[in-house]
């Protein structure tokens, strides 16, 4: 019991970090058709952006209080991987929108491969790590042997998922923007006709994603404390098949995916096998695909003859 | 009026040259500020401490905002050239010829290279880089490019995991001809039938999906191969990988110092380059094989359908073709042809380890086809050669050291350029470098088919 | 085989197709006879090509059963024992009885014969006119390679099949007046020419039952002409029965032998064209009006 409870609190955790990167994913599928796999290496320069942020504001400026050095890092790191996003869209795929279907997909493939070395040469080969920002945790449930915890990091994740995501919910479901983005998601073409401006709605959608990836990476990098060039791909595959299970398209389902997938993957580590769990992960992608090919939330698919 | 306006035209386009570089390097300092403008070191007492590289970053931007400038001033120029390249219809004479004679002359290159090589370096140890990092390299990426051709070129089903049956094929390699002492010439088959049975196998159930679900479980099913690899340590020994693999003998003779190796035999002095050129033309073999396959089988019903499926799925059903077996025949195909490239690195290496099978294999391979022309055999091997080729060229640079200093490494900057290389292609030529289709058949004049009659397939 | 012409060739029965909560078809019943040319109409979205998706297999009606006849039509009298036992098709020596709803869509086309083309042409666009054609005999050239095996070696029966396939499809290409087009891409060819090569595609899976879902959508009266002659080509040829939805009445009634109309997924009626012509309820469905308005609104408009 005490166990389960431990790794409900951990996949939770976990699952948010993928549910924000997948939500990431599912909106660029939603609106262009096209799996971004640049998007995992936005996530992973997010992270570094947020540590070299953190080092910027902790070591030169001297900022001790750690929730604001959060605050600041995490817009820091949100305002710039948008603008990294928003270049990443106008230089790789918006040339290639009109293009046939694989040519944004090996483009977005260039891009990440881009990224990674891009950070590795900048940055260095060698996995980066800082001490935990704070050293408090909650004790649950203690039965002598066991003890269950919730630390402040998680916390903070959580809170900050929460916040994020109803800012994020009210922004597609009740803005103009939001109505945009659906209006080009069913039909550019018609969209534009109607007076929506697609180039920018596209632009703000990468935008979005990145900020989202960037609040990801940022606590991804608070969560374990640790991060290295090559760390966006697993996670972003995670995300990925997390948005592919919650019904690509649907941004609910991003987040429940993700929630899903980060349980699996802490459950199936504490009971099962820690070397499996990503193996757990992909074959309940293939196993969801093969038998609910919409996802939890995704709308069934009529096929038009 | 008009006698103004030529006065006026240049300043405002240098003008509006000199705002378009400032926004640019604008954009170009927040996108390099964090990375390239600063750096975490670690520090005597293991903390990170962050160092600020202004240098870097500076010449960085200033980089870009002057490239961007000189574009900009460029571009009437390049506009006016544009507009004169287009009409001119020789040039589509003169590739006639050169696609004419290109393939004989390819073919016929690739069989005297080694020679070729030879020749310039003479008997040494030199030479062995040039025929192996180069010949055998790209020739393995050509293999796997055509073989994945198959798969997404003809039958218009993305794989994003075929270097799993990469992995199939090099691990039933290493690991049969180890525990059985299985010669090459009879695993090499088997390999090839043991990847196509993974290759069913996965194809099943998964062929049935649409769109790009089928992309994504090939990628699921790449990566929980490679994971069973690092994670099974008692069969694969994990991220150790396995080594002391056989290597192929010549027809039963050992290419080793030995009295009854290749060169004793031969009356040679002992080298490693006489088996670096037999893997050489063993790979040549190979790939051309599959090239052989490739054209004989466009030209059966199967190929046929193949294409057909990538054009409509729907109206190959509505013609009775079962399109579940066509897929699962294009994907046991390709897995087959990836078993043999693989069984032959497993051979040629000695050594494999999960590393050798990761994802960016698997996008290395697609690019190549991708970029090649899907479909198109000669363009899949020019991919090839300027991927990878490019990429192996990098290693040689060493020269640059000179004008960059010592610290330039410029082998670090290998993957980054392949990166950027790939965007770049595909802006440039979105639909690959030869994209159009021959037909597989013809009554009075074979007719290419333009690209953008073209579709990609949707599975 | 002493085929009788008008002996009964297709059978829907009670025919039902729900998406969801909406009814598309709602117990539908007609037959198609061999040797004519039975047209299926009906106002927009009165289910049509819904019936053509379920014939051909690419749906799987809610309710009913539809069933197609090889040879003798003695073979009837088994359609409910077949039914019963839950088969697929039952295959003697005079014929073969087929229960279309129960058979993939490739299935209806390979074993059933029925071949159909599409109301938004759906050509191979990026493969010339005669590989379309070669890939339509694809079974039959599939068989002769010894499903590969012994084509890729060059087996000379493989070749004779192949020549074969070529000869029919150049039969074809002549009597839709392409055959100077065969090695053009299909994509290229103006759109009249699109559909008669679509037509020609579907003929040459060798179908006793050709499926025609609005041939003659966007053609000019010449092209529609030449249509209704290929049309009438085939049904003279005997072999090939046809089913056809289509708007045009200039085509429905002139080549049509058996009318049966379709509203809102009901069957309104169902005889010759003259017949389907002067019925009231045709004439208030294509209207859009009530029944007892007809005659009010026809003598309005000249009818």
């Amino acid at each position: 019991m005490e166990v389960f409870v431990q790794q409900l609190i951990n996949g939770l955790t976990l699952g948010s970090i993928y549910g924000l990167i997948a939500i990431g994913y599912t909106m660029v599928f939603g609106i262009l058709n096209m799996v971004n796999f640049a998007h995992s290496g936005v996530f992973m320069v997010s992270a570094f952006i947020a540590l070299n942020a953190l080092l910027l504001i902790t070591t030169w400026f001297g900022v001790s209080s750690m929730v604001m050095a959060l605050m600041i890092i995490m817009v820091i790191s949100m305002v710039l991987s948008a603008v990294l996003n928003w270049t990443i869209e106008r230089v790789a795929y918006r040339p290639l929108r009109k293009s046939f279907r694989l040519a944004p997909l090996i483009s977005s493939i260039g891009m990440s491969i881009f990224l990674t070395n891009f950070v590795q040469v900048t940055q260095g080969q060698r996995n980066k790590s800082i001490p935990p920002l704070f050293h408090k945790q909650i004790i649950l449930m203690d039965n002598g042997n066991y003890t269950v915890a919730v630390s402040y990091e998680q916390i903070t994740i959580w809170v900050v998922t929460i916040l994020l995501l109803g800012a994020f919910w009210f922004l597609v479901t009740k803005t103009s923007l939001g109505r945009a983005q659906r209006a080009c998601e069913q039909d550019q073409k018609m969209a534009s006709l109607v007076g929506v401006n697609v180039d920018r709605t596209i632009s703000i959608t990468f935008v979005i994603a990145a900020a989202l990836a960037a609040v990801a990476g940022s606590m991804y990098l608070m969560y374990y404390g640790v991060v290295s060039f090559s760390d966006g791909f697993v996670p972003g595959i995670k995300a990925f098949t997390a948005a592919v299970l919650g019904g690509i398209g649907s941004l609910p389902g991003a987040v429940i995916g993700g929630l899903i997938i980060g349980l699996i993957e802490t459950m199936w580590s504490a009971y099962f096998s820690i070397d499996y769990k990503d193996v757990a992960v992909f074959g309940v992608l293939a196993i969801v695909l093969i038998f609910l090919p919409q996802g939890i939330l995704g709308r069934p698919d009529v096929e038009k003859v | 009026m008009p006698a103004e306006a030529p006065d006026r035209a240049p300043p405002s386009l240098v003008g509006r040259a000199l705002k378009e570089a400032l926004v640019t390097g604008f954009l170009a300092f927040a996108l390099f500020l964090p990375l390239v403008g600063f750096v975490s070191v670690q520090s005597m007492t293991n903390t990170l401490l962050l160092e600020a590289r202004w240098e870097s970053l500076f010449s960085v931007v200033a980089l870009i905002a002057i490239a961007r400038f000189l574009y900009v001033l460029a571009g009437p120029w390049l506009e006016r050239r544009r507009a004169r390249a287009k009409p001119s219809a020789p040039a589509s004479n003169l590739r006639k010829v050169f696609s004419k004679f290109f393939t004989p002359f390819a073919l016929g290159f690739a069989v005297v290279y080694p020679i070729f090589v030879l020749a310039f370096t003479g008997i040494n140890p030199g030479a062995l880089k040039w025929i192996d990092n180069f010949g055998i390299q790209i020739l393995i990426y050509v293999m796997l490019g055509w073989g994945l051709n198959i798969v997404v070129g003809l039958a218009g089903l993305l794989d994003l995991g075929y270097v799993a049956f990469y992995a199939v094929g090099a691990y039933s390699y290493a690991l049969l001809s180890k525990e059985f002492g299985m010669s090459f010439w009879m695993l090499l088959p088997l390999s090839g039938i043991l990847a196509s049975f993974w290759g069913v196998l996965l194809g099943f159930p998964v062929l049935r999906l649409r769109g790009d679900y089928l992309a994504i479980v090939t990628l699921a099913f790449g990566e929980i191969i490679r994971l069973v690899l690092i994670n099974w340590v008692s069969l694969t020994n994990g991220y150790a990988g396995i080594s002391g693999i056989p290597r192929p003998t010549f027809f039963g003779i050992p290419f080793n110092a030995s009295d009854e190796g290749f060169a004793a035999i031969f009356g040679l002095e002992f080298s490693p380059l006489y088996r670096t050129i037999f893997l050489y033309y063993l790979i040549l073999a190979l790939a051309l094989f599959t090239a052989f396959i490739t054209i004989r089988l466009r030209r059966m019903p199967v190929g046929r359908a193949w294409e057909a499926l990538r054009e409509d799925e729907i109206a190959c059903r509505s013609l009775g073709i079962n399109t579940t077996n066509t897929k699962l025949t294009a994907f046991a195909m390709g897995a087959m042809l990836a078993g043999f490239a693989g069984s032959f690195f497993s051979a040629r290496q000695g050594f494999i380890s999960p590393e050798s099978f990761t994802f960016i294999e698997s996008a290395t391979i697609l690019s190549i086809v991708v970029l090649g022309g899907m479909g198109s055999q000669i363009g899949v091997a020019i991919a090839a050669i300027l991927l990878v080729g490019g990429t192996e060229i990098m290693r040689e640079l060493d020269f640059l050291k000179q004008i960059f200093g010592n610290d330039f490494e410029p082998i670090r900057y290998r993957m980054l350029l392949f990166g950027a290389a790939m965007v770049l292609i595909m802006i440039w030529k979105p639909r690959g470098l030869i994209s159009t289709r021959e037909p597989s058949i013809f009554l009075e004049e074979r007719k290419a088919i333009p690209a953008d009659l073209l579709k990609e397939g949707r599975g | 085989m002493a085929l009788a012409p008008h002996d009964v060739l297709l059978r829907v029965e009670h025919l039902t197709m729900r998406f969801g909560g909406l009814v598309a078809i709602h117990d539908l019943s007609f037959e198609a006879k061999r040797g004519v040319i039975t047209a299926l109409i009906g106002p927009n979205g009165a289910g049509k090509t819904t019936v053509f998706n379920c014939i051909t297999g690419f749906y799987k009606p809610s309710e009913g059963r539809i069933a197609l006849l090889h040879g003798d039509p003695v073979l009837w009298n088994e359609l409910d024992v077949v039914t019963a036992r839950g088969q697929r098709s039952l295959r003697r020596p005079e014929g073969a009885l087929f229960l279309l709803e129960r058979m993939p869509d490739f299935l209806v086309t390979e074993k059933a014969r029925v071949t159909r083309t599409f109301q938004n042409i759906r050509l191979f666009q990026g493969m010339s006119v005669l590989e379309n054609l070669l890939v339509a005999q694809h079974n039959m050239l599939m068989n002769a390679s010894g499903f590969t095996a012994l084509g890729i070696f060059g087996a000379p029966s493989y070749a004779r099949a192949q020549r074969e396939a070529i000869e029919r499809a150049v039969y074809w290409l002549e009597k839709i007046n392409l055959l100077d087009r065969a090695d053009d891409a299909a994509g290229e060819l103006p759109y009249g020419a699109q559909r008669r090569l679509e037509v020609a595609r579907a003929m040459c899976t060798d179908p006793v039952l050709l499926c025609l879902d609005e041939p003659a959508a966007g053609l000019n009266p010449r092209e529609s002409a030449d249509l209704n002659e290929l049309l009438l080509s085939i049904k003279k040829d005997g072999i090939t029965s046809i089913l056809l939805i289509e708007h045009d009445m200039s085509v429905v009634m002139q080549i049509s032998d058996h009318i049966v109309v379709l509203d809102h997924g009901i069957k309104i009626a169902d005889g010759t064209p003259e017949a389907v012509r002067n019925d009231p309820n045709v004439i208030a469905a294509y209207l859009g009006v009530e029944e007892d308005e007809v005659q009010n609104v026809a003598a309005k408009v000249g009818l």
